[in-house]
Parts: structure tokens; C-alpha cells; sequence
């Protein structure tokens, strides 16, 4: 446990955006490096934006940490920031840009944040924009996410937003925002910009232009307020704003992107066939068709591209422009349904071409389009259509996956474990989950309704705890239904900080209450959202100068009704959380109880402490730093303690011992001595192979002086133990 | 055949890393150093979120300054495509395999560097015995997939060098020669980031060197060296076949250790029977597991180990504790009503288990878990008292109890040694099902009771050494015994 003298500090997540932040200030042509994410939030200081909202997730966090950093550029060119309450707030926010000529830009993870975003973006939708306004999505799909595998693609149809897709490099992606408040004014409709998380991350360079203040700002708009009963969702104003979105917006956006040439055609005319591409996809068709020997390294190829950097609305005219006179095109379309190849299929159709379409017969139905997809997906293109075009010799990946190996790599694969997350050294909610399972020991399992964050790490090994999660802040939600009264056996439901401010305490909570619930909640209150990244919400305990912190979960939970409250202030203490979660599901009491468990995420918590304990140290002070370790002579390599913690400080190795074969357990000098070992070793009486090492660094004369008594002592009696030992066995 | 020089193409880097290892460093070093030497670099990733996720693959393009064509930009991709990798970097052994599973390494392109040492999944972790990989395998398949392959422990590399991992890697890529920038380039790039860079700079002249010198380096083995037994009883050791003589010498040892001299020649006087009968196989594997169960481990036993001069500089050097700081040693001690019982003399011990009063006493003050400094005098002082019960231990109810199944064990082995060595074998392997303290040494108990008791089924059928050690593992499958009622049965008639 980190000693009480250095915990004393603001505990907040300690990560500084402020050189990323430096870069936003660069001036016409300075050249910007950096990710893509940071391209986009320069881009919105570019293009005149008066306000940015947003809710953190990846792969977007990056564009509110930095912007949260960079109050002193915003202040500047009167920008207004801020951190929503919920992907549904930063979408309503963008209702500033209906009246008032407000560029506007708002944030989150997709397609989550557009689900709980969507009531807004359709009412914000439905009656149009003045300003532009843009929303940018992270489309968290493929490898990495951790999420339901959607499209975004879906929500711009419905709604009829518009929706971006730009070529995968920092000159498109600014080029998109930029054009894309263009294209919201001229068409009157808010503008989704769609960024794959490799896009988000990507790093690459552009050159830079200077910020721009709005030219309309907040305060003209709040002084001189303007309504419009038109741009109301209210009959009979919603009956003609979707005859408006057919009539007027819809035929204004094609004119636009088509005048402007935000798609791109390349190579048109080299042949006749051709490649139709959603923009995101660019790179990896580029680098199949250089594999294949039908491009060069810039791109130049061989089979006629044309790119959609706006994958909705489709440009009619220029895909039947791009489709006359070939005989076949490839529709490289990621996701599913697959809503552009059957757009493509109708447009041909009507147009009465006969340009054969081919797409997901030749590339995968669903999921992530790898390079290897691709480039086996345009093989079985060009053998059914040009197989001239294909090399004799073809590259390693355009084979078909599955054949056979050789043995020594069949053999080497088979040793490959997957590697699920899982919690982190020293993590606070660990703690919790171990006390479930030890309370699972003693009254059998319950149904566990989990959440989204770091705690639905619960549902992997070891703990395997837990059996649906309904979204974020739904973790109480979704044990609704199982509330009869005569069950002999309650729910019990995970919720995190995040998630019960996010939404829980009315869809969980206040339900709970309302609909007399007899189950079970804790709530994982971690000091910030910890698993976005370390940013504030509402009950973040650090001050922050921005925002207001500092609301307590047990009055919010207590002032929807809650009577049944306890709140653990120290997870780690893992009998007290044990013995609080049994009372919970054994308490006499009938009504929702809510148990709040609060402790610092340790990984925030490390980079804050690390740092100052090692400057302490270096200036001479006391200070003591407290690890675990496990004694190989007395474990006996069962590795139960293992199985109720799964830290990742604490692992196996080779058994010293030579009479043993199984490992040991060891712990790692990655070590925090958060406590859970030793904790773990008492609740669930384990084994006595643990301790717990207290390095004092320059310890005080007082200290000295009792170490050297203490060493002379137990010197003497270990001169016993050793010539007992010694003359045993000579 | 075109004779024309190959078209320019971008070098690509794939770096497969788990959260805190450093992988992002080295992204960004890679990406410092080209940007500076005039190349179009492009870097992606799909991070883990720090170490909540597992590896993560960072992907490094460049294109070299000199090869781009006046206006044009080179395309780069966003992720490896197999095939077209020239590098792959995995900080990790089972990182490595990962790689090939990925078809990331292949023969014609791929160089891949490769860090031996593990660090074990999950599913390695929390195995009930040992659920380890084979190391071998992934370095022979590494080694088959890979153009070149340079494999060294790069983790211990760093570490001696007072860095991390990212640090070695970054040198051994130097020394594979594939980039096209010189030492100083690499080195700059590490001074820029301005972070521990003369313990860095160490860690990536130290990787260099090795990577560059071809040899391939497994991690290092940590075996004690063995403590060689009384002089009294060399004579009657040396009468076992050679083969054997290693593990007899360490059983005697540990005996020792454990009790006294005598002890260890109850343990020889054990073995004797095993010395004509049955293969020396059967011979040594009885020696070592007789060893095992013969040191089981109790209150005084645990005191004994903790209290030692040797633990004390054994944690020193782990928790590394310089000597001008001060070490405090705390145990997490729960001793329970049967161990306090076990380590009384056997009458008193039943009596105590027995009786609902005296019981209940005992129980209030075992109801928690204790924690013992072991560097301040009181608390050595009440665990060197422990480690004394050593003096009682033959009287004890524990010493008892144990010797009963200890003959009943050896009587299974010898029962079938001789007659059906593979089964003999079996039967002492199974003394691995007892192990552990508290409930886990009563479950374990427990399945070895199980296992044992499905012996006179067993007994006559060919295939009952087979059926046996099924079992065995079965008991060790999971820890709710549910494997083990399946196997049981499935495997006993």
C-alpha cells in the first residue's frame, strides 16, 4: 500500500497532454506531426469551431484529454469545451448549431456513444442545421475492440446524416473536417466523420494552417436568441423536415460533394475494371495491389479506383460515371450489412448497366478487413475477372488461410494462449471480485449483471463472475426482471463511477427504487473514469479548475431513495468487503442496497506516486516502499492464491526446489503492494508463503538504532539455527 | 527477366508487445530516428489499454527519404500484412509464436527478434500444477518461419543494464541490420526521449552485442545448488545404482533439514526395498516423492524456513534492498484448530479436536489471520518457539497420521512393483495431489483418497497405470473435483 504520508496528494489521474496540446498552436505551413486523432482536433481550431463536446472511449479519448489540456488555447480563440455527462449530451449540445450560425464538433466511441447519442442526432437531424456541425465517431471495429461489432453506417442512414469515411492519412482527415463543416452548412445537415481506431492512432504529417475564431460566437447567440418553430420535431414542422432531407438537403450535399470532388477517382480509364473503395480502406487496397505487382508504392496502379471519402449519401452519377464501360468492379465495403454494395447493386440496376458487382462474394461477410482479406478478396477478384492482371508468383498472404504447415510451426502455434485483459498490478475493483468469490464459496453462486469499464474484466478467468452486460451504466438494469419476491437468492449487479453517472443512477438506480427492488448493487468508484483514461466525472475526488467535483455517489445514491447504503473506502481489505457483500445478500432488510467500493485505480494512482516517491527518496527523505513475495521453500505450487487474484505481479517460476517439478508462485518486482496477497492468503486461509517486504529508504537515527539491536539479537539466535544445521549435516 | 533495380518499397516493422513493456518507446524511437534521417514514416496501433489488454502490435512503416519520387507520396499501410513484413519484434516468448500464428513471419522476408523469457498467460498461471508451455517448441517454430531469427533473453539484458526491455530490443534491431541508419542514428533517437538514457544506451550496446554475435540464449535457469548430505550416510547412499544416487542425496538432505539424521535413515530404510525391486526409474521417483511427503510441511517446519539467516538475504536480494536501507519482514500467517492440534503431541492433539470447549477456544484466537514481523525481535522470537516444536514432531499427531499413509503408500507401490513398474510409478506419482496448506491440503488429500481408492478396480487391467495417472491429472484439471467424478467415471469400471 503506497504509505499514508505520500496518498495524501490531489488524486488525480496524472497525465499531461500539454506538449500534444503545444502542437495545436502551429501556424500556417508548419509542418504538424503527430496522430490522427490530434490532426482532427488542430483541424477544428482550423476551421473556425465554437464549441466541441464529447464523452471519452476509445479510440477518441485522445481529442478531450488534449483539448482539456489546452484551456488556455481555447480561452484564446473563445472556444467553448466540454467534458457531457453522456454521449446523448454531447449530441443534444449540438443543438446550438440549429439556430445560430455555431460551427460545432462533438465526440465519442462508436457505434456505443451513437446508440445512447441517437435520440438526439435524430431530433438534431430531423430539423437541420445552420451551423456546421460535425460528429466524430472513433468506429471502434475489428482487432482491439471492445465492443459489439456494428456500423456507425447504419445511424447516418437512418437519419440521414451525412457520413465521411476519408483516406487514412493526416492530409485527408483534416481535409475532411474541414470540408465537412462546408458540406453541413451548404446542405443544411449535420455531418458524421467516421475514423477507425488505426486511423485514429495513426501517425503521419501535415502542414498546418492557422486557428480561426468563430466568426459567430456564443455570446452573440445567447444575446440574441433566435427561434424557428420550423426546425422544431413537432407536426406538423417533422412531416416537412423529412420532405426537406429528400427535397432540398439530400440533392444539396450530392452538389457539393460533387462540385467540391470530395470523392477521388485514380488511375480511371487504365482498364476495364475497377476497384470502388470506402476512403478508410485506401491504404490497405493500395498495399494488396502493390503486393500484387498492380500499383507502385505511391499508389499509382493499374486497375481504376474510385474512392468514397463520403460513403453517404452515394453519388449516383459518378458511380455511373466510374461503372460505364467496365465490365466488372470490386465493392471493398467493411461491415456489415453490406448497405453500399446493395446501393451499388440498385444504382447500376436502374441505370441499366451491366457492370458486374462484386464485393463480400469474394471478401469476407463480416469483420475487420485485414490486409490479408483484402489482398486474398482482390485475388478472387482479378481470377474471376482479369486473371492475366495476377503474378505468377503470389505474395505469402493472397494465399487461402488453412493450409498445411510445417510441423515445427504447427507445434510452436499450438503452445500460443490467448491473452484476455485482465486487471492490472495492484487494480482496486481485484479485491472486490475476490470477495465475491470467496462470498460464492460460502452461499453459492448468484447472478452476477455486469457493466461496462475495467470490472467486466470479471467475467475472464480467474474470476469468472458475472453473465450479461447490457451497456454502460446498465449494470442494475439489467438484473431488472430478475426481482420476484420469492426467491430465496438475490441479483447481485456491477456498476462503475462511469457508467452510474453516465446514466446508472436513473436507469439503475432509480429504477431499482421504484420498481422495489430486493437486490444488490455495488458501485466501483474509482476516483475518475479509469478504464477512458483517468478523465473526471462528477464524483472524481481530485479539484479540478474546470469542473465542478466532488459529488458524492452515496448522497445521489441516498437522494433517489436508497435507504440500504454502505461504502468501503478501502477495497484491498478484502474480509470487510467480503463480510458487507454478505450482509447485502443475507440482510433480513427488504429494499435495494447499494454497496459503494472506493479505491483508487492503481495505475492513475502509480504514475502520480512513482515519480514522487523517487524524488522524496533522491532528496533525502523517508520513505518506505512495500512489496509482496512469496517463500519458494514453503509454497507448494497449488497456485490457489493465483486463482483468486490473477494479478499480474503474481506469477510462476521454475521450482528452485529439486525434489519439486510444478513452479511456484512468485511475485514480481512490478509489484505495488497494494495488499491483496497477504489479504487473500488470511480470508481465505491460504498458505503462509507470503510476506510483505517494507524497504525503508533513509530511515530515520531512531530506526537505525532499533534495526541494529533487532539484527543483533536474531543474529545470534540464526548462529544457533545454522551450527545445529551445520553439524546435523556433517 | 527485368533487370531493372526493384521498385522502392517502405521497410515495415511489426511490433508485438504487452502493456508496460515499452512497445509505444520503441514505436516512437523508431519513428524520431527515421523522421529525422529524411524518411516518410507512418506508425499505428491498436494499444492495449496499459496492461489491461494483452499484446498489443505497433506497426511501423518508413520509407526511405531517398526513394521518394518528386511530388508524389508514398502510400503506407496501417497494418502488417503477412507476407510483407521485414521485422517483427516480439518482447516476448508466446508474443513470438503469436507472430507466427499470425502468418506475420514468413521464410522469404521476415527477421523476426525474439525475447526468450516468458511471462506466463493466465492459463499458465493458474494451472493447479504446472500448465507451462513448452519453450522449446515456440523457439523450433519461431526458428522454422522465420528467415533469420534472432532470440535472446532480451528481458535480462535490460535488467542488467538497469533498464527496460524496449531499450534491448531497439539495440538488437540495430544488429539485424535491416534499417538503414547508422549507430549514432538509433542512439540519438534514444537521448532525444531524454528518460533513463545512459541505463538505456547500456541495455542497447549490451542487446547489440549479443544479437550481433548470432547466439541464441535461453532464459536462465535458476536451480540452488544441491546441499550435500551427511557424511554418515554417504556410505549407505552409495549402495543405490548411480542413476538414482542424486535425488536419495537430496531426499537425505532435506530430511535432515526437516528432523534429524535418523529421520533421514528411516528414509533410506524405506527406499531399501525399492533398491532390488523394480526399475531404477520407479527407484528414483519413489526417492523423490517419499522425499516430499516425508518433509510435509506443518507449523514447526514453516517457522523453521522462515526464521533462517539465508530467507533473510534471500528476500534482501528479491525485493532488492540495498544495504543502506532496512528490510521489514512481515508473514501472513493463519494457523487453524487442526494445525495447532497436528503440532501437539498426538494424544493432546485428538483431545483438542475433540473437545467442543477447548476447541472453541483455540478457534477464537485462529478466527483471523495474523501477521508476524519476522525482523523484530518478538515476532522471531514466537516463530523461532514454533520452529522448536521440531523437538515434538515425533510425537506429534501430524508425525502420526502422516507415517500411517506413508506406509500405505509405499505398500501400494511395492504391492505392485516388479509386477507392473509403470503402475508402481503411477501410485508415487500421486503423491503429488497432496500438497498445500489448510483447504487446499484437505482437498488435495481428498483426491489422492479418491484416486487411491479406485486402486482395486484397477488392479490386473493392462492399461491401469494409464487409467491412474488420468486420474491424477484429472484431480489436478480443476479444483472443484469435477473433472475428477467424470474421469472416475469414465475410466473406473
Amino acid at each position: 500500500m503506497i504509505p499514508a504520508d505520500l496518498s495524501e496528494g490531489i488524486p488525480v489521474a496524472e497525465r499531461s497532454f500539454k506538449k500534444e496540446a503545444e502542437k495545436l498552436r502551429l501556424g500556417d505551413g508548419a509542418e504538424f506531426h503527430g496522430e490522427g486523432i490530434l490532426a482532427v482536433t488542430k483541424a477544428l481550431l482550423q476551421s473556425g469551431v465554437a464549441y466541441v463536446a464529447g464523452y471519452q472511449g476509445a479510440p477518441i479519448s485522445h481529442l478531450m484529454d488534449v483539448l482539456t489540456d489546452s484551456a488556455d488555447i481555447l480561452r484564446e480563440l473563445g472556444v467553448h469545451f466540454e467534458h457531457s455527462a453522456s454521449e446523448a449530451t454531447a449530441a443534444a449540445t449540438l443543438a446550438a448549431s440549429i439556430n445560430y450560425p455555431l460551427r460545432g464538433a462533438v465526440t465519442f466511441k462508436s457505434t456505443v456513444g451513437t446508440n445512447v447519442a441517437s435520440d438526439a442526432l435524430a431530433n438534431l437531424a430531423s430539423g437541420g442545421v445552420t451551423g456546421g456541425a460535425l460528429i466524430i465517431v472513433g468506429e471502434d471495429y475489428g482487432e482491439g475492440s471492445s465492443i459489439m461489432q456494428e456500423r456507425s453506417h447504419a445511424f447516418a442512414m437512418k437519419s440521414q446524416i451525412w457520413l465521411l469515411d476519408p483516406r487514412p492519412n493526416l492530409p485527408s482527415i483534416v481535409a475532411a473536417v474541414e470540408s465537412g463543416f462546408e458540406l453541413s452548412e451548404a446542405s443544411r445537415t449535420p455531418v458524421m466523420l467516421e475514423l477507425r481506431i488505426r486511423a485514429c492512432h495513426v501517425h503521419g504529417r501535415f502542414t498546418a494552417r492557422d486557428n480561426k475564431r468563430p466568426s459567430f460566437t456564443l455570446k452573440q447567440a445567447m444575446e440574441n436568441p433566435v427561434r424557428d418553430t420550423s426546425r422544431i420535431v413537432l407536426p406538423p414542422a417533422s412531416y416537412l423536415h423529412e420532405r426537406e432531407k429528400i427535397e432540398k438537403r439530400w440533392p444539396a450535399a450530392v452538389e457539393f460533394i460533387k462540385s467540391r470532388g470530395l470523392n477521388e477517382f485514380f488511375s480511371d480509364g487504365k482498364t476495364d475494371i475497377g476497384i470502388i473503395l470506402q476512403g478508410g480502406m485506401y491504404n490497405t487496397v493500395a498495399r494488396a495491389l502493390e503486393l500484387l505487382g498492380l500499383a507502385d508504392a505511391f499508389g499509382d496502379s493499374r486497375i481504376p479506383l474510385y474512392v468514397l471519402n463520403v460513403t453517404y449519401p452515394l453519388i449516383d452519377d459518378e458511380i455511373r460515371r466510374f461503372c460505364a464501360g467496365k465490365r466488372a468492379v470490386l465493392m471493398v465495403e467493411e461491415g456489415q450489412p453490406d448497405f453500399i454494395e446493395q446501393a451499388l447493386h440498385a444504382i447500376l440496376r436502374k441505370a441499366d448497366l451491366q457492370t458486374r458487382v462484386h464485393g463480400k462474394d469474394v471478401l469476407p461477410k463480416a469483420g475487420e478487413y485485414t490486409g490479408d482479406a483484402v489482398l486474398r478478396g482482390l485475388r478472387r477478384f482479378l481470377e474471376q475477372v482479369a486473371p492475366s492482371l495476377l503474378p505468377v508468383a503470389l505474395p505469402a498472404g493472397a494465399a487461402e488461410p488453412g493450409q498445411p504447415k510445417a510441423p515445427a510451426i504447427a507445434a510452436a502455434e499450438a503452445e500460443v494462449h490467448p491473452r484476455p485483459p485482465s486487471f492490472c498490478t495492484g487494480c482496486p475493483e481485484r479485491p472486490i471480485f475476490t470477495a465475491m468469490k470467496l462470498v460464492e464459496r460460502e452461499l453459492g453462486p448468484h447472478h452476477v449483471s455486469c457493466d461496462i469499464g475495467c470490472h467486466l474484466f470479471s467475467i475472464l478467468p480467474p474470476f469468472n463472475l458475472g453473465a450479461s452486460t447490457m451497456g454502460y451504466g446498465l449494470g442494475w438494469a439489467g438484473a431488472a426482471a430478475l426481482n420476484a419476491k420469492d426467491s430465496t437468492r438475490r441479483t447481485i449487479s456491477v456498476m462503475g463511477d462511469g457508467g452510474f453517472w453516465h446514466n446508472g443512477l436513473a436507469s439503475g438506480v432509480g429504477n431499482a427504487v421504484f420498481n422495489q427492488t430486493d437486490n444488490v448493487l455495488i458501485i466501483v468508484d474509482n476516483n475518475y473514469t479509469a478504464a477512458t483514461g483517468g478523465q473526471d466525472i462528477m464524483s472524481s475526488s481530485g479539484g479540478n479548475p474546470l469542473r465542478k467535483t466532488g459529488n458524492s455517489i452515496e448522497k445521489a445514491v441516498r437522494g433517489v431513495g436508497v435507504t440500504w447504503v454502505k461504502t468501503i473506502t478501502n477495497t484491498y481489505g478484502i474480509a470487510a468487503m467480503r463480510d458487507v457483500l454478505k450482509e447485502a445478500l443475507t440482510t433480513p432488510v427488504k429494499g435495494p442496497k447499494v454497496v459503494i467500493a472506493q479505491s483508487e485505480c492503481m495505475l492513475n494512482k502509480q504514475r502520480r506516486v512513482r515519480p514522487l516517491m523517487h524524488r522524496l527518496a533522491k532528496e533525502g527523505k523517508r520513505v518506505v516502499r512495500e512489496r509482496f513475495g512469496v517463500d519458494h521453500d514453503t509454497c507448494t505450487g497449488d497456485h490457489s492464491c493465483i486463482r483468486l487474484s490473477g494479478c499480474p505481479s503474481l506469477t510462476v517460476k521454475s521450482n528452485p526446489d529439486p525434489l519439486r517439478k510444478d513452479p511456484v508462485a512468485t511475485v514480481l518486482d512490478s509489484c505495488v503492494g497494494c495488499g491483496v496477497c497477504g489479504e487473500v492468503a488470511h480470508a481465505a486461509v491460504l498458505c503462509p508463503s507470503f510476506y510483505r517486504a517494507d524497504i525503508v529508504t533513509n530511515p530515520t537515527r531512531w530506526e537505525r538504532l532499533v534495526a541494529g539491536v533487532r539484527r543483533r539479537v536474531i543474529g545470534f539466535l540464526q548462529d544457533r539455527i545454522e551450527r545445529r544445521l551445520g553439524a546435523a549435516s556433517a | 527477366m527485368d533487370a531493372s533495380p526493384p521498385p522502392p518499397k517502405a521497410i515495415s516493422i511489426a511490433i508485438l508487445a504487452m502493456g508496460g513493456e515499452g512497445g509505444g518507446v520503441l514505436a516512437d524511437w523508431l519513428i524520431d530516428m527515421a523522421e529525422r534521417a529524411g524518411s516518410h514514416v507512418q506508425a499505428t496501433s491498436v494499444p492495449g489499454v496499459a496492461q489491461r489488454t494483452g499484446a498489443t502490435i505497433y506497426y511501423v512503416e518508413i520509407f526511405p527519404g531517398i526513394a521518394v519520387v518528386a511530388g508524389k507520396l508514398p502510400v503506407l499501410a496501417l497494418m502488417p500484412m503477412p507476407g510483407d513484413v521485414d521485422v517483427v519484434i516480439a518482447s516476448e516468448l508466446m508474443e513470438a509464436g503469436r507472430a507466427v500464428q499470425r502468418g506475420l513471419v514468413t521464410p522469404a522476408r521476415t527477421t523476426l527478434i525474439a525475447s526468450t523469457h516468458r511471462v506466463y498467460s493466465m492459463t499458465e498461471r493458474t494451472a493447479m500444477a504446472d500448465g507451462r508451455v513448452d519453450s522449446a517448441k515456440l523457439i523450433d517454430g519461431a526458428r522454422a518461419a522465420a528467415k533469420h531469427l534472432l532470440a535472446a533473453d532480451f528481458a535480462e539484458i535490460a535488467e542488467k543494464s538497469g533498464s527496460v526491455i524496449s531499450a534491448a530490443l531497439f539495440g538488437a534491431l540495430f544488429a539485424c541490420g535491416l534499417l538503414p541508419f547508422p549507430r549514432s542514428d538509433f542512439e540519438g533517437a534514444i537521448r532525444r526521449s531524454g528518460l533513463g538514457v545512459d541505463a538505456s544506451l547500456r541495455a542497447f550496446a549490451r542487446a547489440y552485442d549479443v544479437a550481433s554475435a548470432g547466439q541464441e540464449t535461453a532464459a536462465a535457469a535458476n536451480d540452488q545448488p544441491p546441499v550435500p548430505p551427511p557424511a554418515s550416510l554417504r556410505a549407505a547412499i552409495a549402495t543405490f545404482p548411480s542413476a538414482s544416487r542424486a535425488t536419495i542425496e537430496a531426499g537425505c538432505s532435506r530430511l535432515v533439514d526437516f528432523q534429524d539424521v535418523a529421520y533421514a535413515q528411516a528414509y533410506l530404510d524405506r527406499l531399501e526395498p525399492f533398491r532390488t525391486t523394480g526399475d531404477v526409474r520407479l527407484l528414483t521417483e519413489v526417492a523423490r516423492h517419499l522425499a516430499l511427503w516425508m518433509s510435509y510441511e506443518d507449523i514447526a517446519r514453516v517457522a523453521d524456513l522462515k526464521i533462517r539467516r539465508s530467507r533473510f538475504s534471500r528476500v534482501a536480494e528479491e525485493v532488492r534492498a540495498g544495504n543502506d536501507q532496512i528490510l521489514r519482514i512481515k508473514e501472513f500467517l493463519h494457523p487453524r484448530l487442526s494445525e495447532i492440534a497436528d503440532a501437539l503431541p498426538a494424544g493432546i492433539g485428538r483431545w483438542l479436536l475433540r473437545s467442543a470447549s477447548a476447541g472453541a477456544v483455540v478457534r477464537r484466537f485462529t478466527a483471523k489471520g495474523r501477521v508476524v514481523e519476522t525482523t523484530s525481535i518478538g515476532g522471531f522470537l514466537l516463530l523461532y518457539a514454533a520452529a522448536g516444536l521440531r523437538r515434538i514432531r515425533r510425537r506429534s499427531l501430524r508425525f502420526a497420521v502422516e507415517q500411517q499413509r506413508i506406509e500405505a503408500w509405499l505398500g501400494e507401490i511395492h504391492g505392485a512393483a516388479g509386477r507392473n513398474d509403470a503402475l508402481a510409478l503411477a501410485i508415487a506419482e500421486c503423491q503429488q495431489l497432496v500438497k498445500g496448506y489448510g483447504d487446499t491440503h484437505a482437498r488435495g488429500l481428498a483426491n489422492y483418497e479418491t484416486v487411491m481408492a479406485t486402486l482395486p478396480r484397477l488392479q490386473g487391467r493392462p492399461d491401469a497405470a494409464e487409467r491412474l495417472s488420468k486420474l491424477r491429472q484429472a484431480a489436478l484439471a480443476d479444483d472443484s473435483g469435477e473433472r475428477l467424478k467424470a474421469a472416475t467415471l469414465e475410466l473406473v469400471p
